[in-house]
């Protein structure tokens, strides 16, 4: 068991609008690419408590990367929102033990 | 790469006016005779504010600093300059804001200008009628609306595109101040009147509107995009900067949901079978991208108050208190809420109350699963009100608890730090995003509004 993020080149987590979060996770090669993309749906929806029915996930080979998007759980700006820029998100991703 | 008649070359200084760029780069730029010089001006990701007031984030003095530059860039290279989405959020105020400036520069350099102003603005009425005739309808994940959602919302605008840009742009204008545009719009709009492959026109805008980010300098600002029948090259201008197949195709999962989609004004855009390929050590060369075209839209954005907030942060340092600071603050609160019951006589759901604990949990939440100790703890009691003096009043009331709320009755009072005098924030309106609708437009340009104005002097 290893961090996601030891292994990979980078997790970027950005607003997609005010509705949506994206995070993309940039493997740098195949090997890693393949371990990254093996994770279940499931694992990153719980990640960040949405529904597995409600995310979309890429995952490109060609770019050795692994996208997935997910409506923001509270509106960007809200009263609950905790983080403006969707900043946060990919700590949770990249702090993720894999195989 | 040397310059082709049937090519359209538009040169982007910066992802965002305001962001700066390398000075040298921009130079380089005006001397590779661009066709259009095209900035974007914000966008909605630092949130809902900047659209309900109607302000620009960027400080007034760097936005005239670098307007200045790239107006002096326009003159030398005798193209329009084109500005979406300006002022951060594209209300018709950041458009005039920017207009003012622009008014004052041109003063200052001494150039006599058409400029013309796009304006996105969109009145409520005209909206909620919209909606129902079935004209305002939602993208996923959208909020509720109706009419008095509509008109509680403080500014809504419209997101222009190709087309607006077009008509802005054939009324001669040497510069176009538009307000809420897509990121990609300004920057499809010229290739597109002349006839260059569409596909190629919006898949170069999205890699291009910001900036330098596609390539492995992303600081140097300054790009430059050749369209033509088939495709389009992206040109780096940092002298450090290179693109390549993996920077360019990468960018198209950049703040988008969907890496392969592009959904824009009049269609979308599909580079599922888009082909890169590295021209040399720096430049790219992009074929295959599909434009498809569909009912035309253009997306909705409004912002309206949802209250308003005051807020104080006291650090618990004391290892007991860092230990129990979850304890500590739900009692603070449970305890500010009493004396606000009984000495404001307000309902409790009424206005809101709560702590954030910054070291522990502030950004994730509930979501957050890694918990070490830290040093200290910042507490961060934010109260939000319907005005902005019950707010004032709630967080006050809440002072003296987070001053020095004991976790056992029976101990020592302690005391906690406080960064500030006074210590309570007053942050004003709270803005919240109401809108994730498009309107249906058979006339593209019904929604937005030109107005061309001669300004300054020879």
């Amino acid at each position: 068991m290893t961090e996601l993020g030891s292994l990979v080149e980078k997790v970027r987590s950005k607003n997609a609008g005010p509705f949506w979060l994206t995070i993309d996770v940039f493997c740098g090669n195949s090997d890693v690419f393949t371990r990254v993309a093996a994770l279940p749906t499931a694992r990153i929806a719980a990640l960040f408590g949405v529904d597995p029915a409600q995310m979309k996930r890429f995952d490109i080979a060609e770019l050795n990367v692994v996208k997935v998007s997910v409506p923001r759980p509270v509106v960007q700006g809200t009263r609950a929102d905790r983080d403006m820029h969707g900043a946060a998100w990919g700590c949770l991703l990249a702090e993720l033990e894999i195989d | 790469m040397r310059k082709l008649i049937d090519m359209t070359r538009v040169l982007i200084p910066t992802g965002a006016l305001g962001l700066g760029y390398d000075r040298a780069a921009l130079a380089l730029g005006v001397a590779n005779r661009p066709d259009i010089i095209a900035v974007d001006g914000g966008s909605t990701d630092s949130g809902p504010s900047y659209l309900g007031r109607g302000v620009s984030k960027y400080s007034r003095g760097s936005t005239k600093a670098e307007w200045r530059e790239l107006m002096q860039a326009r003159a030398e290279a005798r193209v329009p300059l084109v500005i979406g989405t300006a002022g951060t959020c594209g209300a018709d105020a950041a458009v005039d804001w920017l207009f003012q400036i622009t008014e004052e520069l041109a003063a200052e350099l001494g150039q006599k200008l058409r400029v013309t102003r796009l304006y996105s603005g969109q009145n409520a009425t005209f909206l909620a009628k919209a909606l129902v005739d079935g004209r305002v309808t939602p993208l996923p994940a959208a909020p509720p609306i109706s009419a008095d959602i509509l008109a509680a919302c403080t500014n809504i605008v419209a997101l222009a595109g190709a087309e607006q840009i077009q008509a802005a742009l054939a009324t001669g204008a040497d510069i176009v101040i538009a307000g809420r545009t897509t990121d990609t719009a300004l920057i499809a709009a010229l290739p597109l009147l002349r006839g260059d492959h569409a596909g190629a026109a919006w898949h170069g805008a999205k890699v291009g509107e910001c900036g330098a980010i596609a390539t492995t300098n992303p600081a140097s600002g300054t790009i430059q995009i050749d369209f033509d029948a088939r495709g389009f090259t992206f040109t780096p201008l940092g002298a450090t900067a290179r693109a390549t197949p993996y920077t360019v195709s990468a960018h198209m999962l950049y703040e988008n949901s969907d890496p392969f989609i592009l959904h824009e004004p009049g269609g979308h855009l599909d580079v599922t079978a888009a082909r890169y390929q590295a021209l040399n050590q720096r430049e790219v060369r992009v074929e295959g991208s599909k434009w498809v075209p569909g009912p035309y839209t253009v997306k909705l954005e409004g912002a309206r108050i949802a209250g308003y907030q005051t807020v104080a942060l006291a650090l618990l340092r004391d290892r007991r208190y860092v230990e129990n600071a979850r304890a500590w603050a739900d009692d603070v609160i449970t305890q500010t809420r009493a004396r606000v019951a009984a000495r404001l006589g307000l309902a409790s759901d009424t206005y809101d109350l709560e702590i954030r604990l910054i070291g522990i949990d502030a950004s994730l939440g509930a979501l957050e699963n890694h918990r070490p100790l830290p040093a200290e703890v910042g507490a961060l009691a934010i109260v939000t009100a319907p005005t902005e003096a019950l707010a004032a009043e709630i967080a006050k009331m809440a002072n003296p608890y987070l001053l020095h709320h004991a976790l056992e009755e029976d101990e020592p009072m302690p005391t906690f730090a406080f960064p500030f005098s006074p210590a309570e924030m007053q942050r004003g309106a709270l803005y919240e995003f109401c809108l994730n609708h498009v309107l249906h437009s058979a006339d593209p340009m019904a929604p937005f509004r030109l107005v061309v104005t001669e300004v300054g002097n020879d």
